[in-house]
């Protein structure tokens, strides 16, 4: 929809934003968020400048969509407005990297992956997967998107240790700070994490690193089906081997596989995967390889798989998350490909099975009712194992034809919570739960 | 007989010498200033209908038995005390207090060391001891469900003969609550590897200050929707009560090895801890005593720590057993390089109790050199360790006030015990100043006031030191969110209280509704 982008209101809002940002121009083709074009773009460079657009939107009541480098726009809803996208690529320092404290500070526009590149040197990580290429730390806070090694020390909101945000009236506010220990006032960081920045903007924040490893080893077995992989993931996190990441993958028919990653010391890894292999062999009777090096799709989403995102005309693929407890890995598994095989279509599932967190995928084009089918079967599953079901990313005529959030039971709650941060609704509105 | 119990002698009030809060001030906070006996009548009477008769407590003298929590320098007695055993309980006097606009305050175990469970004199205290039920124990899910009462230490215990435990380990886990754990964000000696409360909640039954039942995260992760569940843990009471928890269990390590390392002084332990941490190994804790604090564990338990060291550590390596073999060399030799006169490495469960007993004693074996101290929270970057210590013990030396040094060396989380004798006219009040000057230290080094203790009372006055208006103004966006009416344990936290309903936006001083007499400050 595009019905909004009028030459009056990009008028009126370049009349507004002026001033407020040297960088202030008109919105092109490609600056639509998820089919929903916004008047203008500004490219603010600063914490400052992102105050000053966000405080004059504010007072001319319009709706703000930030983008970092534009990975996950359309996951989620589409924003009910959007006259202004505040594009904060131009924020991309890494502001300090304090590595005797194991911590860095970087801007929002900062892409991940040069992130770890300037900790790398020296010999630091920060233990969050690139589970989309080019992404960056804004839209990783935003969209709480994380890949394999949650099982290792979890997730953004584990490893987020401060923030500044710029709130929708323009004011800046910081919480946490750079020590890894701090009870001081409401942690922020977490409300920000995964809220689809209809809260605040965050400009920049704070991380834990951790040391790169030594070595690195996968230790890889085929599984014939989603029971046999509840049986090797059981295994290994019930074992003592500490591992990193525990992934399922079950491409769309067929086998699949198991895979573990260990990390740490070089031969302390070599023991590990000893143990590690003979625990698997053990549940699934299946052989063991090893590999030093990542599998193929590893830490990236079944959607984005060759063939599954690949639709005619920019036609994307379905993508899902699911949820479970972790004894719950194997029925969740075992209902999506059910519930896919009675709508006819084909599923692959990937996720941890360490943590319960999977990710399935709909090739591009399946029909909406479909998919639909699929996804509110396996949402009875996700939901029994006292988990959920999210479609993160879809086609319009597929989240038309599904509940994209699901039920949330403290949506009340939430409400007042986005009514205090943004009474006018002017950040990123109807892109999250409820249509908050 | 826990440390908690005497960590505080004094009975003046510890607060920051150098900021003013004046006596008024101090009645918003704690309520003295505006008692409605009929509002507390009205919520007492529906405490006596859903209640046992013995879980409902207004007899004064009974009542005084919860005038504070483990900082006990600050003592104000409940109007009202209700022990709940059901969420239904606990909801109906929380939402009586809403209607009636009584403030509540949740306690656990009472053993928080910054005044968080303080009552209100206006208000009612809602003690959660009698929800002590472990309601499952998964292993196959790695999570348990407690209620709010249970101690720390038991959900381990539980969890144990299944081969997991609860990470988070403050060092009062014999006594302190799951529920107080929660509302503290609690830490302790392992939380350097495994991280604190926040990282090991998946979700929890709350009790909102209208007295709804709201479920906020689930037993799965990443439950969709804003992190509720992140928000609250850490709160201190201010957002909610949580009625039951969904924790997570850690595998037990198959291999734990303790070592206890002499160093001349507190800059060679410190730089050891530098050089452990930056080769890349990660100990399950590092724990840092100074000469001082040795001197007092030797008094209490005879802990036997190597003779003449200006410095100990103690370090935890955990983990399988081929990494731990390795790690142990390293760390050995790093300290070792760093200065280190003696190193023990405990073999069994006996030796490595030994060592922490010294560790653990620590804050209670003060009381054996000092009659009266204040602990201190703060935190620093790690490498600010040796430089802030050099300033502590100067400062120290020009007040003429000892201190002594127990922390958390792995995180830079300081718990300076600073020592006084209260029948000594003025010693309080220097010893305060120094306290104060210690925050004062850490906030100049980008640190915290606080690492794992809260805010509670005791911090309130500092908190604009480390945030701006806004940031305390924004923070309080959530709990105007939560509790518009202010209800929930106010006057912990935050010094000056958000009106909530206003259009959002800078303030200055009093809010003129409020100096006008028209607003509540809640």
């Amino acid at each position: 929809m595009a019905t909004q982008t009028t030459a009056w209101l990009a008028d009126a809002a370049r009349t507004a934003l002026d001033g407020a940002c040297d960088a202030v121009r008109e919105a092109g083709a490609g600056d639509a968020v998820d089919g929903v074009a916004p008047a203008v773009v500004t490219a603010p460079t600063s914490t400052e400048e992102v105050a000053s657009v966000l405080a004059a939107a504010h007072a001319h009541d319009l709706a703000v969509v930030a983008r970092g480098r534009g990975t996950k726009l359309t996951w989620g809803l589409p924003p009910s407005r959007c006259d202004v996208v505040v594009d904060v690529s131009g924020l991309d320092r890494v502001l300090e990297h304090a590595a005797g404290d194991l911590i860095v500070r970087a801007q929002a526009g900062t892409r991940l992956a040069d992130l770890q590149a300037a900790v790398a040197a020296a010999g630091q990580r920060l233990l969050v997967d690139e589970t989309v290429p080019g992404a960056s730390i804004g839209g990783s806070i935003a969209t709480a998107a994380a890949g394999p090694s949650r099982v290792a020390v979890g997730t953004v909101r584990d490893l987020l240790i401060g923030v500044t945000v710029v709130r929708a009236d323009g004011v800046v506010a910081k919480a946490g700070g750079r020590v890894v220990k701090n009870v001081a006032g409401y942690d922020l960081g977490k409300l920000v994490t995964g809220s689809f920045g209809t809260l605040a903007v965050v400009t920049d924040a704070f991380f834990r690193l951790h040391p790169l490893p030594e070595a690195r080893r996968w230790v890889s077995v085929e599984v014939a089906d989603p029971a046999a992989a509840q049986r090797a993931g059981q295994a290994v996190v019930q074992g003592q081997v500490v591992p990193s990441a525990v992934e399922v993958d079950l491409p769309a028919g067929g086998p699949g596989t198991v895979t573990v990653l260990l990390e740490g010391l070089g031969a302390g890894v070599e023991g590990r995967a000893a143990t590690t292999a003979s625990l698997l062999t053990e549940a699934t009777g299946a052989t063991v390889s090893h590999a030093e090096a990542e599998p193929a799709g590893w830490g990236r989403y079944p959607w984005h798989d060759d063939g599954a995102a690949a639709g005619r005309d920019g036609d994307r693929a379905t993508g899902l998350k699911l949820t479970t407890a972790l004894s719950g890995v194997g029925d969740v598994l075992a209902a999506a490909r059910d519930a896919a095989a009675a709508a006819g279509v084909p599923v692959a599932l990937r996720g941890s099975a360490g943590a319960g967190v999977l990710y399935g995928a709909l090739p591009a084009g399946t029909d909406a009712a479909a998919v639909a089918a699929v996804v509110e079967a396996t949402r009875v599953a996700c939901t029994a194992r006292g988990g959920s079901l999210v479609v993160l990313d879809a086609p319009p005529e597929v989240r038309d034809a599904v509940d994209v959030w699901g039920p949330v039971p403290a949506i009340d709650l939430m409400r007042r919570v986005k009514d205090q941060f943004d009474p006018g609704h002017l950040l990123a509105p109807g892109r999250f739960v409820g249509e908050i | 007989m826990s440390e908690m119990d005497s960590t505080h002698g004094t009975t003046t009030t510890a607060g920051p010498a150098t900021d003013d809060v004046s006596p008024d001030d101090d009645a918003v906070a704690t309520g003295t200033a505006g008692a409605r006996p009929e509002a507390i009548a009205a919520v007492t009477a529906v405490a006596h209908r859903m209640l046992p008769a013995d879980g409902v407590i207004a007899d004064h003298a009974r009542l005084r038995t919860y005038e504070c929590d483990g900082l006990a320098h600050y003592r104000v007695t409940p109007a009202l005390v209700v022990m709940p055993e059901t969420t239904g309980q606990l909801a109906a006097v929380v939402r009586a207090c809403a209607e009636q606009r009584v403030p509540f305050v949740a306690r656990g175990s009472g053993t928080g060391l910054s005044g968080g469970a303080l009552p209100r004199a206006d208000g009612v205290l809602v003690v959660t001891s009698r929800m002590r039920t472990i309601r499952e124990v998964s292993p196959a899910d790695q999570r348990a469900v407690v209620e709010p009462g249970v101690i720390n230490l038991d959900v381990t215990k539980a969890a144990t003969p299944h081969g997991y435990y609860f990470a988070p380990d403050p060092s009062s886990q014999q006594i302190c609550s799951i529920g107080g754990n929660l509302a503290e964000n609690s830490g302790g000696a392992h939380c350097l590897k495994y991280g604190f409360t926040t990282n090991h909640v998946l979700g929890a039954e709350v009790v909102t200050p209208d007295g709804d039942v709201v479920p906020l995260g689930g037993t799965a992760p990443d439950a969709p929707g804003y992190d509720l569940l992140g928000t609250v843990i850490g709160s201190e009471g201010t957002l909610g009560v949580a009625t039951a928890v969904t924790v997570r269990l850690v595998r037990l390590p198959e291999d734990v090895v303790t070592l206890l390392v002499g160093f001349g002084s507190t800059d060679e332990a410190g730089a050891a801890t530098s050089e452990i941490i930056g080769a890349g190994v990660v100990p399950a804790a590092i724990e840092m005593m100074d000469a001082l604090a040795i001197e007092a564990a030797e008094a209490a338990v005879h802990c036997n720590y190597p003779e003449g060291a200006g410095a100990v550590l103690v370090i935890e390596l955990d983990g399988a057993h081929v990494d731990v073999e390795h790690e142990v060399e390293q760390v050995e030799r790093h300290c070792r390089e760093a200065g280190a006169f003696e190193v023990r490495v405990a073999k069994d469960a006996v030796e490595r109790a030994l060592i922490w007993k010294g560790r653990k004693s620590a804050f209670a074996a003060v009381g054996r050199i000092s009659p009266d101290y204040i602990v201190q929270d703060g935190v620093i970057p790690r490498t600010a360790l040796p430089g802030v210590l050099r300033a502590i013990a100067e400062l120290s030396s020009s007040s003429g006030v000892r201190v002594a040094n127990v922390f958390h060396a792995g995180d830079g989380n300081l718990h300076p015990l600073v020592l006084f004798d209260d029948g000594v006219e003025g010693a309080a009040e220097a010893a305060e100043k120094v306290s104060g000057a210690i925050l004062d230290l850490c906030i100049s080094h980008g640190g915290s006031i606080t690492g794992e203790h809260g805010v509670g009372v005791d911090k309130a006055a500092y908190m604009p030191k480390m945030f701006t208006d806004d940031d305390l103004d924004t923070m309080q966006m959530v709990r105007c969110a939560f509790d518009p009416q202010g209800v929930a344990n106010p006057g912990k936290i935050f010094p000056t209280p958000r009106l909530c309903g206003e259009v959002p936006g800078r303030r200055k001083g009093v809010h003129p509704a409020q100096a006008a007499g028209l607003a509540e400050a809640f």
